[in-house]
């Protein structure tokens, strides 16, 4: 039952384009997709480690300047200037995750947030590398086998194919046991230790993984708008990706997912109705109320109301 | 020398409102075990409701700064009383993302109310700044120093000399002992959210004239409250003005002998070596770590 709604929630992606006509809602699914990549990202860490980073950010926009900056200043062609995206921005995250060893809770999130504060003023400053506040134009688009992916649909496929590859190696990670050692590090840390869990370890192994997971889709993202500014780094964005993991489900596989295709269809759905403001305004009310009606997110509820409709 | 000292004077300036904003964040994060994200947004509304007050009502400059205050306060108290208090003993994330939420929905309101353009609140001091052998100081900003030292010496003693400030002391040091010895848990929580907005507030009408007032500017504000929080210490008072002072005058020295572009960056490297080095805050004299 479930692997049936599985492979058709697959079949359904992989035609997608087949039955979106317009070349906008093909954009809203590229960019549902990017930031599902990234609510996968965010949810190794706050879901499984159960660590909160609010400055995922920062790997995100070190993923997209990374990419942007090889491919345009290095002439690089996209896939190596992806996979050093990905490379750079599991860097930073050993970095935070060495340096934060010991912190838990609030001040884990301060560290983070401190981080994405630096590293978006040294984007904004560093005029040589970065342009400053101009930002980079003209990040060229994918290519394979002399194929440009410049086209709406085959950016689809390749951001599809980005985001299995964060599916699948989430997957494993989390049934593997690395997995089951995150999840004995969230619920009982001195417990974990004491049977001998490698608390240090793992959870720098969940940092790199994430934050190499986020510059993914950094990079995803800067050949798909083709454009990197400071704005990479904003506060909104590690806000956005926060939104999407809890109201879909921390700690689920899927939850991520739905978070992420929620939260980017619906702001694009209403904006019609309401203007930006308002939107956010909105945002935020709805961010309390899943807290309080929603604590554990839409897909355990769903499983909870399955489970009881099947006993 | 001349520099230096200006330098250390428009520092202390910056710092004292900095230590308004640490103290009511310090306050609420060490007494409730909130990280409150909204902090910032306290910030901003203060600077607001002085805006409109001065702008508008054409008060007073005390009278706009009391209203701000009392806006902050009371929008505080509303927000403990209806928001926090139904998630008392849920964990440090939950309420965290309340507060995000709060942070945003304020952010977007404000911006709703008073739009995107910046604005200057008309202040009624002479711009001719004082001339005190090698400092230069507008006499607005000696203003701001002084009421912000003012309030901080009323919080001191509110929390020193009075019988709600004792029973603030006992919640943050065991709040199990404090309720079963008739503390009010609930009064004492609303009480110290509201009184850490209106600090809030306080500081965004003291420094809105000195700058200029936008929907984002309490974005920064709460971080910098965040790093003040930290360099003295959880629930640390004095801590906490040490910090603010010490922060703005690092700040001031920072864009003035290095590069203001990194200004901002002040704030989050001490809150990355103090968390490192010191995790109990420079003036702390006990660990405490969550």
């Amino acid at each position: 039952m479930m692997r049936a709604g599985g492979w058709l929630l697959a079949a359904a992606a992989l035609t997608l384009p087949l039955w979106l006509s317009s070349a906008y809602h093909l954009h809203v699914a590229i960019m549902a997709g990017i930031f599902g990549v990234l609510a996968l990202s965010l949810n190794l860490l706050l879901g499984f480690a159960g660590q909160l980073s609010l400055g995922h950010a920062a790997f995100f926009g070190i993923g997209a300047y990374t990419s942007a900056l090889l491919t345009l200043k290095g002439e690089w062609s996209f896939w190596p200037a992806l996979a050093a995206a990905v490379a750079l921005a599991g860097a930073a995250g050993w970095l935070v995750g060495r340096l934060s060893l010991k912190l838990r809770g609030a001040y884990f999130v301060l560290v983070t947030i401190s981080f994405a504060g630096v590293i978006s003023l040294v984007s904004v400053n560093w005029i040589e590398l970065t342009n400053g506040p101009l930002g980079l134009p003209g990040v060229p688009a994918p290519e394979l086998f002399g194929w440009s992916l410049r086209s709406k649909t085959a950016y689809y496929y390749l951001v599809l194919a980005g985001l299995a590859l964060s599916y699948l190696v989430s997957a494993r990670l989390v049934k593997s046991r690395i997995g089951r050692a995150f999840v004995a590090l969230r619920e009982n840390e001195p417990l974990a230790e004491s049977v001998g869990v490698d608390v240090t370890h793992y959870l720098v192994l969940a940092a790199v993984v994430s934050a190499g997971m986020a510059g993914l889709g950094g990079s995803l993202y800067a050949h798909y708008t083709r454009f990197v500014s400071p704005e990479v780094f904003l506060f909104t964005y590690t806000v956005t990706m926060v939104v999407m993991v809890v109201a879909g489900g921390k700690g689920t596989l899927a939850g991520p997912l739905v978070g992420a295709v929620l939260f980017t269809v619906l702001p694009e759905a209403l904006r019609a109705a309401a203007s930006w403001q308002w939107q956010m305004l909105a945002y935020g009310v709805l961010l309390v109320l899943l807290v309080f009606f929603l604590p554990r997110g839409i897909v355990p509820a769903l499983q909870a109301l399955r489970r009881r409709g099947a006993s | 020398m001349a520099e230096l000292l200006q330098h250390l004077v428009n520092g202390l300036v910056l710092g004292g409102t900095y230590a308004l904003l640490g103290i009511g964040l310090t306050l609420i994060f060490g007494l409730m075990n909130v990280v409150n994200f909204a902090h910032g947004e306290f910030y901003t509304l203060g600077a607001y409701v002085a805006f409109a007050a001065l702008a508008w009502a054409g008060v007073d400059f005390f009278v706009a700064l009391l209203m701000a205050i009392a806006a902050g306060a009371a929008l505080g108290w509303l927000c403990e009383v209806t928001l926090l208090r139904p998630l008392r003993g849920e964990s440090i994330d939950t309420t965290m993302l309340v507060m995000i939420g709060v942070w945003i929905a304020m952010q977007n309101g404000e911006l709703l109310v008073w739009g995107g353009v910046a604005k200057s609140i008309p202040h009624p001091f002479p711009t001719a700044p004082l001339v005190l052998g090698p400092v230069a100081i507008a006499p607005l900003r000696i203003f701001v120093l002084v009421l912000a030292a003012a309030l901080i010496a009323a919080s001191w003693l509110l929390i020193q000399k009075t019988k709600l400030g004792r029973a603030m002391r006992a919640t943050f040091q065991d709040r199990d002992t404090a309720a079963l010895m008739g503390v009010g848990i609930g009064r004492i929580h609303a009480a110290t959210f509201a009184f850490g907005s209106g600090l809030a507030a306080a500081a965004g009408a003291l420094l809105g004239p000195v700058f200029l007032v936008y929907p984002s500017m309490g974005d920064l504000a709460s971080l910098k409250a965040f790093s003040v929080v930290i360099l003295g210490g959880l629930g640390n008072l004095p801590g906490a003005t040490l910090g603010g002072l010490l922060l703005g005058i690092v700040e001031e020295l920072g864009a003035g002998y290095i590069s203001s572009g990194y200004r901002d960056a002040v704030g989050f490297v001490i809150i990355i070596l103090v968390l490192l080095f010191r995790p109990s805050g420079l003036f702390a004299r006990q660990e405490r770590i969550a």
